[in-house]
């Protein structure tokens, strides 16, 4: 076993691929946080009052809570004060009207990491919306969608042009007493993407965020609103990159997502965040909170995760399943490599009679990688009929990782069906050999291998991602065994 | 005679020690009053565990903190408690009685005990033990972490007598030992605990059994530690039959050495609530634990088990089911841990939680959880919560089986599952022929 | 074809071949031999490159090259196929997807090009009915759920598609029916051509019934003790491994100067 894992070693090791830094001529404000700091935050974005408002309330609110702790994850403590809780691109005031006022450095790091903005070298059918450290600083395909009467546009832009549906869905899935970092999150938001999909409207492509947190000493803190109203579909995803640095950084997101009658909302999203070094040095500490609430009847949420990025991961997307007959659905792989920490899982309570959800988690752990489930299935008594099926799998790589599984289940209601299920297995020497013994390579078979173990979640995502989150976990996973 | 706090638990306890203290066995012996005051200092500083404390989330004892409790020393038996010993005999079993937390040598069967008992076998209570200073009661008190919450911290502290079960390298018991403790009396706090050691190869079947009446509400918290030593075999079964009114809090802990075998049955039916933590490390290679229960409530029963099933070391095998059935407004909480520590390759770990709702206001929070820090394991665990299976009801019916008597095959049949591994036949009879008078009535 | 020399193999520090030589040319059938634990099955590991069996003597001459210098996916891309004993279950992994990587690697090795979908579901479809199985297994998971007799078709299936030069069957035989053993025999003589070798290793003659070999050797403590032609197998059926085991160890003895 031991030669394996010498053998193995060697088909290290490539470096982080996004980890390059883009100098910018920034617009940021100094260190810390106060209220001060959140009024100039508030003004650079033109904000209404309502925002400023709940902001402060946000903010007031999050000085008498304390850190949580309970997570299987440990780091050391996280100096707020030290933190840039505002920094943009500098440019015009109002951001730029069309691509082509884009700072075309911007536009080259897009191209770098694979996300072109140029519109007729995107992927067929998906428009982005790109978040820059602080601020969205594109979205694409903003007129096509308009006709249609989707809204997708940065979030800072939504306030502006659309503040009644900011004011009547903001934090009514999340409020901002909800937990430390979202509370944080309330109170700093510096942008984030908006979506409304208007009655009956199915989105015809695909909407993505993508995610890069570029300048030092920053936080990233953004939203993002998702409203499907009655009978509409949107598929979304977000995809994330940062700089390798030595120091980590502070990204903590708020995802609120709504769904009305008979809508359907599918979320996916690819996290590749800087992991820190193979020592443990450095990467993101990736605090979000992901919610989507099944408003009312016959509608559907479903989250999708590949989580390979981010030194410390501690995100539970989850359902309030709310209306009669709606379905919340969790499907994730979370990789832990080197000595990376990911507590994540989700919570599906169900409220309304006839829910169904389904949790399919996937943790590979390799290296020191420690990698735990966290999940909550509750049943309240009104759920008459609710069901739940969870599936976690676990596979380690490697002798120094580990795995943990913590499902809560709770239930209060004696018609329903409630099922968890977990395993824990390992890469086999024999199932190396024999993929050997047929021609393949070590490091294929392994990738072989970690491809069958997640391709039940990797089915959930739309096809072009599928193919770079498969991707991304064969590059992650090199240097993984020993 | 009563004895003791005026005032509510925590403080009533505390305040009461001093006087209490010299009454208790042991109390000329320094270590074991050593043991006592640390134990004390331990529990006025920890208190009684709140439901902010992750391993009590999702159980609150306010209902015992509020409440002031006796302790009661040992007075006549009277012809009731008799007929309660009656009732509770297991036929063919080494049988010991303790009645408020007191040994009843004249409730004893066979009496003397140690004549019927293999060479090498030593069976009496923990105060005889203690008194008689029999080698090694110490080191097995000292081997006992004691410290995990309030409760045990108490029990330390206030024992008052217990079985005390020592058997040398390869004595093997047949009769199995049947410890039967009735508390009798409203408003009365016991103390039993049991030190079990069994020596290499020795082999044995404990039955410890509480009961009480409907009408009384007490509370019972007992403590039971097992030594095993290479090869050894112990079976413990946990029959707790407490008063409806009763608070029962028990901790069971096992140390397995090498090799050896733990086979732990918990059957909770009694009790308003009733909390049980049952775990066991396995410490050394090649060991076996097999953990199951089973957990019937209706009324405004609580019931909670909490196991822990420790891997410290390579080649362990563990299998644990743990059943429900919960009727009217009873609510059952199960937490099973299984941890398998960094060395502690080619692990094979099962769990299984399966719960039964019968009516609309049961409730049950399951929380199992694998803990892996080891790469060569097999671990699986499982957890359900449902109903009576539609299919079979209809299949039965169909059958020409009343409704009601379908519904009573099938929880009697799901609940008799966690029964199946007792290995001692006469016992397992004797078990299964209390599940019909435990298990909801059905119409 | 392959030459080996004097070959001493040690697994976890125990000596288990102990200076084994065996020649096999190109369109030979060879069977070897010998009673449980001789080191049979270390041999074919040993062929294919397994971890954790150390040569510890002797040389492995594959097509002229050190055989032993060669990762376990070289000498499979270089046509060596070990039919498994125990064939690995891989969840997740459909059989047809392990196939269309093996022959790709295989054909990119030889400088081909790959096989498209549809000209591999094409030949597959074809080497499937030869061994006379179901198409719905290429779509299951890699030998999960397999009995113990498709596990077995499958590993010759996988030769019959990978058409290897040296074929090493470990044990194909144990754990069949009859029938099963027909079929898996079939598959085998089917392959049989002037460029391939094959060594079968086995425990009983009945295989040698279906598939005759060219030579035959018996195995014992770890060297060749006897060799033979075909006949040899059912001399060996009649009196068992008993007397040669005990004539290699009188062998053994002389040459090593005293009791091993």
């Amino acid at each position: 076993m031991g030669k394996r894992s010498v053998q193995l070693d060697e088909l290290i090791s490539q470096e982080y691929r996004h980890g390059f830094y883009t100098p910018l001529d920034v617009d940021d404000v100094p260190r810390g946080l106060s209220e001060d700091v959140i009024r100039v935050i508030s003004a650079k974005k033109q904000e209404p009052a309502f925002m400023l408002e709940w902001r402060l309330k946000a903010f007031r609110h999050w000085l008498t809570m304390t850190e949580p702790h309970w997570a299987t994850v440990h780091h050391p403590p996280i100096d707020y004060q030290d933190i840039v809780y505002y920094s943009a691109p500098r440019g015009k005031a109002d951001g730029p009207q069309s691509l082509a006022e884009v700072d075309p450095e911007l536009l080259r790091t897009y191209e770098k990491l694979g996300v072109p903005l140029q519109e007729r070298e995107l992927l067929a059918g998906v428009a982005v919306d790109a978040v820059f450290d602080s601020v969205s600083v594109a979205t694409t395909f903003k007129e096509k969608l308009g006709e249609l009467g989707i809204i997708f546009c940065s979030f800072s832009e939504a306030v502006r042009n659309h503040p009644d549906l900011v004011q009547e869905y903001l934090g009514s899935v999340v409020p901002y007493t909800d937990n430390f970092f979202a509370t944080l999150n309330s109170a700093v938001f510096s942008d984030g993407s908006f979506c409304y999909i208007p009655p009956g409207v199915r989105c015809p492509m695909e909407l993505s965020t993508y995610f890069r947190i570029n300048a030092r000493n920053t936080g990233q803190f953004e939203r993002t609103l998702i409203i499907a109203d009655r009978g509409a579909y949107v598929s979304y995803l977000e995809g994330c990159t940062a700089p390798m640095r030595d120091e980590n950084q502070l990204h903590a997101a708020v995802v609120e997502l709504i769904a009305r009658e008979g809508a359907q909302i599918k979320y996916s999203t690819v996290q590749n965040w800087y992991p820190g070094d193979k020592d443990g040095k450095g990467g993101i500490y990736n605090f979000v909170t992901k919610r989507g609430d099944c408003r009312e009847a016959n509608s559907k949420i479903s989250w999708t995760q590949v989580e390979t990025g981010s030194a410390i991961t501690w995100k539970y997307p989850s359902v309030i399943l709310r209306g009669d007959n709606s379905v919340g659905e969790f499907h994730s792989v979370a990789l832990t490599n080197h000595w990376q920490q990911a507590d994540t899982g989700t919570k599906m309570i169900h409220l309304g009679r006839n829910t169904r959800s389904t949790i399919l988690s996937k943790g590979i752990s390799a290296g020191h990688g420690s990698n735990a489930y966290r999940g909550l299935v509750k049943v309240a008594k009104s759920a008459a009929g609710a069901r739940n099926y969870t599936q976690c799998d676990s596979l380690l790589l490697g002798d120094r990782c580990a795995a943990h599984t913590f499902p809560y289940i709770e239930v209060k209601n004696p018609t329903a069906r409630v099922e968890h299920e977990a395993s824990t297995s390992r890469i086999g020497e024999d199932q190396l050999f024999y993929c050997q013994s047929r021609g393949i390579s070590a490091e294929d078979a392994v990738s072989l291998i970690v491809s069958g173990f997640c391709k039940e979640v990797f089915r959930q995502l739309p096809m072009e991602f599928a193919v770079e989150a498969q991707k991304l976990l064969g590059v992650s996973l090199e240097g993984s065994i020993g | 005679m009563r004895i003791g706090p005026e005032e509510p638990c925590v403080p009533g306890f505390v305040s009461a020690y001093p006087s209490l203290a010299v009454q208790l066995p042991g109390a000329t012996l320094p270590w074991l009053r050593r043991s006592r005051d640390e134990a004390l200092e331990r529990f006025a500083a920890l208190g009684l565990p709140t439901t902010r404390d992750e391993d009590w989330k999702y159980t609150s004892v306010a209902a015992i903190a509020r409440r002031v409790f006796r302790v009661d020393a040992a007075s006549d038996v009277s012809d009731e408690v008799r007929a309660v010993v009656l009732l509770h005999v297991i036929e063919g079993t080494h049988r010991m009685v303790f009645v408020d937390g007191h040994f009843m040598p004249g409730l004893s069967q066979p009496a003397p005990l140690p004549t019927t008992l293999p060479q090498g076998a030593r069976i009496c209570s923990l105060a005889q033990a203690v008194e008689a200073r029999v080698d090694d009661v110490e080191s097995v008190f000292a081997s006992a972490d004691d410290a995990a919450d309030g409760f045990t911290a108490l029990n330390a502290a206030f024992w008052s007598d217990g079985a005390w079960i020592d058997l040398a390298a390869g004595v093997a018991l047949e009769a199995p030992v049947h410890l039967l403790f009735v508390t009798t009396r409203s408003d009365s706090a016991c103390f039993p605990r049991n030190l079990i050691r069994a020596g290499e190869g020795a082999s044995a079947t404990v039955i410890e059994h509480h009961v009480g009446p409907d009408g009384a509400s007490y509370l019972s918290d007992t403590v039971t530690r097992i030594v095993l030593g290479r090869g050894a075999r112990i079976a413990h079964t946990k029959l707790q039959q407490e008063g409806r009114k009763a608070f029962h809090i028990a901790d069971v802990a096992a140390e397995q050495g090498r090799d050896s075998a733990f086979l732990s049955h918990a059957l909770a039916f009694g009790g308003q609530l009733s909390r049980a933590a049952i775990a066991t490390r396995l410490g050394a290679e090649g060991c076996d634990a097999k953990l199951a229960g089973l957990y019937v409530g209706s009324g405004r029963q609580h019931i909670d088990h909490h196991t822990c099933i420790d891997h410290a070391s390579p080649r362990g095998t563990s299998r644990e089911l743990y059943k429900g059935v919960l009727d009217e407004a009873a609510r059952a909480v199960f937490n099973g841990r299984v941890i398998v520590r960094p060395d502690a390759q080619r692990s094979d770990a099962l769990q299984s939680n399966r719960n039964l709702l019968l009516s609309e206001d049961a409730e049950v929070d399951t929380k199992p959880q694998l803990e892996i820090w080891a790469d060569d394991v097999k671990c699986a665990h499982g957890a359900t919560v449902g109903q009576l299976d539609a299919d079979q009801l209809h299949y039965l019916r169909a059958r020409g089986i009343a409704e009601g008597d379908a519904r009573a095959l099938l929880i009697r049949a799901f609940a008799a599952d966690a029964l199946a591994g007792i290995e001692h036949g006469p016992l397992r009879v004797r078990l299964e022929s209390l599940l019909p008078g435990a298990l909801p009535e059905t119409v | 074809m392959l030459e080996i020399r004097n070959l001493h193999v040690t697994v976890d520090d125990k000596p288990i071949l102990r200076g084994l030589d065996l020649e096999v040319r190109a369109g030979e059938v060879h069977a070897i031999m010998g009673p449980n634990g001789s080191g049979k099955s270390t041999l074919a590991y040993v062929l294919a490159g397994r971890e954790g069996y150390v040569v510890t003597q002797g040389e492995i001459r594959y097509m002229g090259r050190d055989l032993l210098a060669l990762a376990p996916e070289e000498r499979a891309r270089e046509g060596i196929f070990l039919a498994f004993q125990y064939p690995v279950e891989i969840p997740g992994v459909a059989n047809v997807y392990l196939l269309k990587a093996a022959l790709n690697a295989m054909r990119r090795h030889r400088g081909e090009s790959e096989l498209d979908a549809v000209d591999f579901l094409a030949l597959v479809k074809g080497k499937l009915k030869l061994m006379d199985m179901d198409e719905a297994l290429l779509y299951r998971a890699v030998n999960e759920g397999f009995s113990g007799g498709e596990k077995k078709r499958n590993e010759i299936l996988q030769m019959a598609v990978l058409e290897p030069r040296l074929a090493i069957l470990d044990e194909t035989d144990s754990g069949l029916d009859i029938d099963a053993l027909k079929v898996v025999a079939n598959g085998v003589n089917a392959m049989r051509s002037p460029e391939r070798a094959m060594i079968l290793v086995t425990h009983y003659q009945r295989l040698l019934d279906y598939i005759r070999p060219d030579r035959v050797h018996v195995l014992a403590l770890g060297r060749i003790a006897l060799s033979g032609g075909p006949d040899l197998a059912q001399d060996l059926e009649r009196r068992g491994y008993g007397w040669v085991e005990a004539e290699a160890q009188k062998r053994h003895a002389a040459s090593a100067g005293g009791p091993g």
